[in-house]
């Protein structure tokens, strides 16, 4: 995709004043936050669970290297092939060799977060292979040539008339009288559209929400079962997944499972959850012939020994989005990468480079919401903060914040120095009416919105010390 | 020659990848410490907490496993005999006004019907797109969110849980447990240690979408409608 993160001011510009994505994002703010709060009140041992999924992710990533080997042997054990992929090119390349091998002229495709990091659909197309994105969402993004806004929700930032337009235009070969006003109507005709494509599929792709090292398994957690259609019936499933996936057993990724779904659409349970190993057997009458896992690395390793290792125990699954005041402001497709949200303001600096994502760990409030309900604990804030920390040690920060920065920094280490400055600049704003604080010269991004309140006289250090002074005054005055 | 080409490719590609890893974790790789927590815990697979709602006698198991499917808009049917199973399934179609036709596998669960002949026209083997109904046997349910556990093979092929319009699911009463841990110690001892089936479905409740304006629709890819027949009475 188009990377557009640097453009965040006016992309976030943009989408304030949108009112079809206003009115679209109104379903992030309520649906998704109650969801979840209901779903952790029905299960006592909600944070209990959290803590446990933490620590299995940690233990992984600090095993990260022979859990790899362990897993890669019983993924050929049941006959399935394991690709590795250094960089997004590469995993590319695997994906397009195998689909050539197969002879795909269509490929079906469950949804898969890699698969857009990666940008998978435009290096088919241009192999001449034909992508069939299945999920409903990720469907009507492909038919409107976007990227996914949310990473559980991809179409979250359009609203119905939207998409039956785009259907219209789609599906010119069906009557173009029929009923389309109601949302079972365009989900029906989604649902007879691809079901087609399902059965003409040479190759299926899907993500991997875990991969388990005890059985060589992929998972996949869906609600509308295309995931399924998609990896069970063509002749060759591929499954692209990023290395911090995996998990150690069954019983790790069942914990994982329990606070997954109650994190992403509070459901207890999504409709599917489905453990993959190895293809077809040989008295099994479905199922693929070949299983393919693609193990794409693309800057996780790096990660691991820095600041932003425990960012691999993410598990995707978009609570940081649904929480945060940014994210529900101005939309996914505001912060011009692939993540969004809180943890894309983490993720993408690493992908990207912290030069081409600089605004990105900006992005907010640092209201702490997005790390009080990441079911793995990750710090987003203080991560974002370190990110903002590397960009101004570096050499492309902007040259005036970074002196005004260095002049605060300057009166703030001497606390004689500062009182005296920040006196002198009360005792001058307080001279002012309100109405020409309203305007000032090099803070206009604030009061264009705001009125800032008119300044005390003294400042808050000189009226706590005449306050304590009266204290022990009339202290002295009651015992003396 | 381009195959030859793209597996070099990836051998140095884990090379490399597993030596940016270590580096990372500031390790070699072989020291015996971190190998043997690793195989320990692989080879010795341990639950972690299990919640509270996942515990109790068998026959509260079914009734919370009965109402979580329920919760989740599955219709469930509880069939005291094995002899009933028959009759229960013709009598489900026809309150649902569909055809007297099912498709199922081989599993010996299914030899019941064999005793009523006649009661429903059955089809074998893998799905048709064509198919209105799939039946499958679940060797497990977990009662904690009504999940019922499938395994794919000859027995119970996978496409019967995805293209039909509907999916009926059998269930002996005496195979509902609490907990997901339960159901893979079930399945591991069908199978052996660290052995799956190409595929096992955990299911819970019918193909549905929330991808427009996060309004639920069911039936999106999968069946419409998911029915479960608890077979036989828990005891102790």
């Amino acid at each position: 995709m188009e990377q557009t993160s640097l453009q965040f001011r006016e992309n976030a510009a943009r989408a304030l004043s949108d009112p079809q994505l206003q009115r679209a994002l109104r379903n992030v703010k309520t649906g998704f936050i109650l969801k979840r709060a209901a779903a952790r009140a029905a299960l006592p041992e909600f944070d209990a669970l959290r803590d446990e999924a933490a620590a299995i992710k940690t233990h992984v990533i600090d095993h990260l290297d022979i859990y790899l080997e362990e897993y890669e042997r019983r993924v050929l054990a049941s006959g399935g092939h394991v690709h590795w992929a250094s960089d997004a090119a590469e995993a590319r390349d695997i994906v397009l060799s195998i689909c050539r091998e197969a002879g795909a002229k269509t490929v079906t495709k469950g949804k898969s977060m890699v698969s857009e990091e990666i940008g998978l659909n435009a290096a088919l197309e241009a192999a001449d292979i034909r992508p069939v994105e299945t999920d409903l969402g990720e469907y009507i993004i492909q038919l409107r040539r976007e990227t996914p806004s949310h990473i559980i929700a991809p179409a979250v930032h359009l609203n119905r008339d939207q998409i039956e337009g785009d259907f219209r235009v789609a599906h010119a070969h069906l009557p173009p009288e029929r009923d389309l006003s109601a949302i079972p109507e365009l989900v029906g005709e989604a649902r007879t559209v691809l079901r087609q494509q399902f059965l003409a599929a040479d190759v299926g792709i899907t993500g991997a929400n875990f991969l388990i090292a005890e059985t060589g398994s992929s998972v996949i957690v869906t609600n509308e079962g295309n995931g399924d259609l998609t990896q069970l019936l063509p002749r060759t499933h591929i499954v692209i997944a990023s290395l911090e996936k995996l998990v150690p057993t069954l019983e790790d990724a069942s914990t994982l499972l329990r606070v997954l779904a109650r994190s992403a659409t509070g459901q207890e349970m999504t409709s599917y959850t489905t453990f993959s190993t190895g293809p077809r057997r040989d008295e099994d009458p479905d199922g693929p012939d070949a299983y393919h896992v693609v193990l794409l690395d693309n800057g996780r390793s790096d990660m691991l020994g820095t600041d932003f290792q425990d960012m691999l125990r993410c598990i995707r699954c978009g609570a940081c989005l649904n929480h945060c005041p940014v994210y529900a402001a101005v939309g996914g497709h505001a912060y011009g990468s692939v993540y969004p949200g809180p943890m894309g303001a983490v993720l993408t600096p690493q992908l990207m480079g912290i030069h081409d994502a600089a605004h990105l760990p900006n992005a907010s409030t640092f209201c702490g919401r997005c790390q009080a309900v990441c079911p793995v604990h990750i710090p987003l804030p203080n991560m974002m903060r370190r990110w903002r920390e590397r960009y101004f040690a570096s050499q492309s920060a902007l040259a005036a914040p970074k002196l005004a920065l260095r002049a605060w920094a300057f009166f703030a280490k001497r606390a004689g120095l500062y009182r005296f400055a920040t006196a002198a600049q009360g005792r001058l704003l307080s001279l002012f009416p309100r109405s020409m604080l309203a305007r000032l010269p090099l803070a206009k991004g604030w009061t264009a919105f705001r009125v800032p309140p008119k300044p005390a006289s003294r400042p808050f250090l000189a009226q706590w010390h005449a306050r304590e002074q009266e204290k022990a005054r009339l202290g002295r005055l009651r015992h003396g | 020659m381009a195959e030859k080409i793209s597996a070099e490719k990836t051998v140095s590609a884990r090379d490399a990848i597993m030596a940016r890893v270590r580096k990372g974790l500031g390790v070699r790789g072989d020291e015996p410490g971190r190998r043997g927590v690793v195989q320990t815990r692989l080879r010795n697979p341990a639950p972690n907490l299990i919640p509270e709602r996942a515990k109790g006698t068998k026959p509260e198991l079914v009734k919370k496993f009965q109402t979580m499917l329920e919760n989740g808009g599955t219709g469930v049917v509880r069939v005291r005999t094995y002899k009933g199973v028959p009759e229960a399934v013709a009598a489900t179609l026809r309150e649902r006004n569909l055809p007297s036709r099912v498709r199922l596998g081989t599993d010996p669960f299914f030899k019941i019907f064999e005793a009523e002949p006649g009661l429903l026209e059955i089809l074998g083997g893998a799905a048709d797109p064509a198919d209105l109904v799939g039946l499958s046997h679940a060797f497990a349910g977990a009662a904690e969110t009504g999940t019922l556990f499938l395994a794919s093979g000859p027995d119970n092929p996978s496409t019967l849980n995805f293209l039909p319009e509907h999916h009926f699911v059998l269930i002996d009463a005496g195979d509902v447990f609490g907990s997901y841990e339960e159901c893979w110690t079930k399945l591991r001892g069908i199978h052996g240690a660290g052995i799956m089936p190409r595929t096992v479905n955990l299911i819970s409740g019918a193909s549905r979408t929330a991808d427009i304006e996060q309004t639920i629709v069911k039936g999106a890819h999968g069946p419409k409608t998911l029915v479960v027949f608890i077979v036989g009475s828990a005891r102790e």
